[in-house]
């Protein structure tokens, strides 16, 4: 149904074959073209403007290669553009503290109960006593949820069903693990909006009462344009430390991870790719790259010419 | 109520000091598209029908735009799909009527039946849900929380069960209780899963074992804040299961939810219902012409 990106940046560069090189007047309704495929793959209106307009800039007057289809060269830029906007060094989740305290925070079914169970289970691999803390005390079930993902994995839960109040809970629950031992505490909470004022306060209390050395946000790859928005008023409002993208297993853009990327400055900590606890990646900005671009073999190919 | 503003309400203030409509009108028309999820296609479509009005009618000021627009997405609205449904809730003709729920994963299936299930028992219905989610953690307790809220039987096999048989179950014990309606939950699914996409197949052809035709409604459930892979999700859920309508969900976020306008566009399937909350009372049937005023409400 889509044509991927670098398809379209081809085709969209057919009309400028032969021209020699890239001008401003040719270029115009191209940068256009490739605008809307930004768009297409789920990247930001701003974000996508900022990049074509980069762009722009690099590929004017650049001599189009002769080997190369001009469309290639430009596959090229927007790729290198891209992986640059997604942060170079990768960025380690930050564990200090006796107890380390991870707060997960994110949108209602972006994946933080299950990646709160695989984070638990990455972590006790490297040999740590791990907590797991109920938060949710709204969603049917949400307690049963990560009991059972943390029977899983081998990890103890901490809930208190009867509690109704999150930052008690929270609180509570550090007691516990210092009390035991453990040496990382990871916080599941309830999936909130941006907008609605009351959640947003409650996870800013829980954030002020067992003050995290690391709070990351998670989200889903295959949202839209408002992933910006969303992601800008929890960093307003929690100014987490790192992005969780999940549900990367299936098809995707993943534009959305550029755009957040892009408007909060934060890196991106971990990429969930299935429902089992073992589908837990690192993130890599070049292959994100490929992905939002949907790109074969284009780049190998410009890299030999 | 709600009030959020729609999304078309900026067209007004994005032509301020522009007399007529050209060029840099309909660029930041496409922006205001593009950016609440609309999607390419269908933006550049409407994009067109304006420059066609424009053309057409020889001189269309700003003012006049508000209501052009108005026109042309209420048009595009009543192209494809069927009418509104307007008697969802009622009595269903079929007895009892199967409806089986499917979508990928997090999206809001589990949520939109529990408010289902409700309005359905509010109006008189007797309801069973099938726990055909036997895969994801705590599944069936999810649902058989929603049952206990709405005061329904809630029929399952515990978890890490056959999903074919906890839905071929449902349907029976439906129609042993003379029930109106049954409704059933099913894991959710990437469409990139090819043996998890041919399992609904496969529920629904034991379903049809008991009733050959059922099930009467296959509703696919979207997040209203995905982007552009709601359009692949509503493509390759048809290929699967031939959805027959379409619920969307968490529409009381900020995300513009402008995929209904390009899902409307580019599918025949209604959307039947629309999610704008986690409460019980928070579905709504989905009515067009609501919808367009909505998006111009300041
Ligand atoms: N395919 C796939 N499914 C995922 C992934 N991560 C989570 N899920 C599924 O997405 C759905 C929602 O995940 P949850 O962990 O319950 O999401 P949540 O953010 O805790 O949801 P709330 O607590 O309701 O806000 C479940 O069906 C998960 O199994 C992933 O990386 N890939
Ligand atoms: N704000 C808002 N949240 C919603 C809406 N519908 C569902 N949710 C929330 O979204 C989350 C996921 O909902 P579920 O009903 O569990 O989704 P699901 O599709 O059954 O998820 P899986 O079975 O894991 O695939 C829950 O936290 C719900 O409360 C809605 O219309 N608005
Ligand atoms: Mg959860
Ligand atoms: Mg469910």
């Amino acid at each position: 149904m889509f044509e991927s990106l670098s398809t379209k940046l081809t085709s969209a560069m057919r009309t400028l074959k032969g021209k020699g090189s890239i001008t401003d007047v040719n270029v115009a309704s191209t940068i256009k073209e490739i605008r809307r495929a930004l768009m297409d793959a789920d990247v930001n209106y701003k974000v996508a403007k900022e990049i074509t307009d980069n762009i722009k800039d690099q590929a004017l007057g650049q001599k189009i290669l002769i080997a190369v289809e001009p469309g290639q060269l430009l596959v090229k830029i927007v790729h290198e553009e891209l992986t640059k906007l997604m942060g170079g060094e990768k960025q380690e989740i930050n564990l200090k503290g006796d107890p380390a305290i991870v707060l997960i925070a994110g949108l209602q079914g972006s994946g933080k109960t299950t990646f709160s169970g695989k984070l638990a289970q990455h972590i006790k691999k490297s040999g740590r006593q791990v907590l797991l803390v109920a938060c949710d005390i709204y969603r049917p079930a949400a307690i049963d949820q990560l009991k059972v993902l943390g029977e899983q994995v081998g990890v103890e839960v901490y809930a208190e069903p009867e509690n109704k109040n999150a930052v008690s809970i929270a609180s509570n629950a550090l007691e516990y693990a210092k009390k035991m031992g453990k040496k990382v505490v990871i916080v599941d909470t309830a999936g909130r909006l941006a907008v609605d004022e009351a959640m947003m306060a409650e996870i800013e209390e829980v954030k002020k009462a067992i003050r995290p050395t690391e709070t990351l946000f998670v989200v889903d790859s295959m949202t839209g344009q408002d992933a910006v928005n969303t992601a800008k008023t929890f960093n307003d409002r929690l100014n987490f430390d790192g992005v969780v993208l999940t549900k990367l297993d299936g098809d995707s853009r993943g534009g959305a991870a550029l755009s957040i990327r892009q408007v909060v400055e934060k890196p991106i900590k971990f990429i969930s790719t299935g429902e089992k606890m073992e589908a837990l990646d690192q993130f890599y900005p070049d292959r994100m790259a490929n992905r939002i671009l949907g790109m074969g073999d284009v780049l190998s190919l410009v890299e030999r010419a | 109520e709600k009030t959020k503003e729609g999304f078309l309400s900026k067209i007004g203030r994005a032509v301020v000091g522009k007399s007529k409509v050209d060029e840099d009108v309909l660029d930041e028309l496409e922006e205001i598209l593009l950016t609440s999820d609309v999607g390419v296609p269908t933006t550049l479509k409407i994009i067109q029908r304006i420059e066609e009005r424009v053309e057409r009618d020889k001189y269309v000021n700003t003012e006049e735009l508000d209501q052009v627009l108005r026109e042309e997405i209420a048009a595009l609205l009543e192209e494809n799909s069927s009418s509104d449904v307007e008697h969802a809730f009622a009595e269903p003709k079929q007895k009892p009527y199967v409806i089986m729920v499917v979508g990928v994963n997090g999206v809001g299936k589990t949520t939109t039946i529990g408010k289902l299930a409700s309005q359905f028992h509010q109006n008189g219905l007797k309801v069973v849900l099938g726990a055909a989610d036997t895969f994801r953690a705590a599944a069936v307790d999810q649902l058989k929380l929603w049952g206990e809220r709405v005061g329904i039987p809630v029929i399952d096999h515990g978890m890490n069960t056959d999903p074919a048989s906890v839905a071929f179950d449902a349907v029976k014990q439906a129609v042993d209780m003379n029930a109106d309606v049954v409704i059933i939950d099913t894991a959710g699914r990437l469409h990139t899963k090819v043996n998890l996409m041919t399992e609904l197949s496969k529920i629904k052809k034991v379903i049809q074992k008991f009733i050959p035709e059922a099930p009467h409604e296959v509703l696919l459930v979207l997040d209203g804040s995905t982007g552009q892979n709601a359009f692949i999700q509503a493509q390759e859920f048809t290929k699967a299961t031939e959805v027959t309508a379409l619920a969307i969900t968490k529409l009381d976020g900020t995300a513009k939810g402008g995929v209904v306008i390009g899902i409307s566009d580019q599918f025949k399937i209604p959307v039947k219902y629309i999610g704008v909350g986690e409460k019980v009372s928070d579905l709504q049937l989905f009515n067009k012409k609501t919808y367009v005023e909505s998006l111009f409400k300041k």
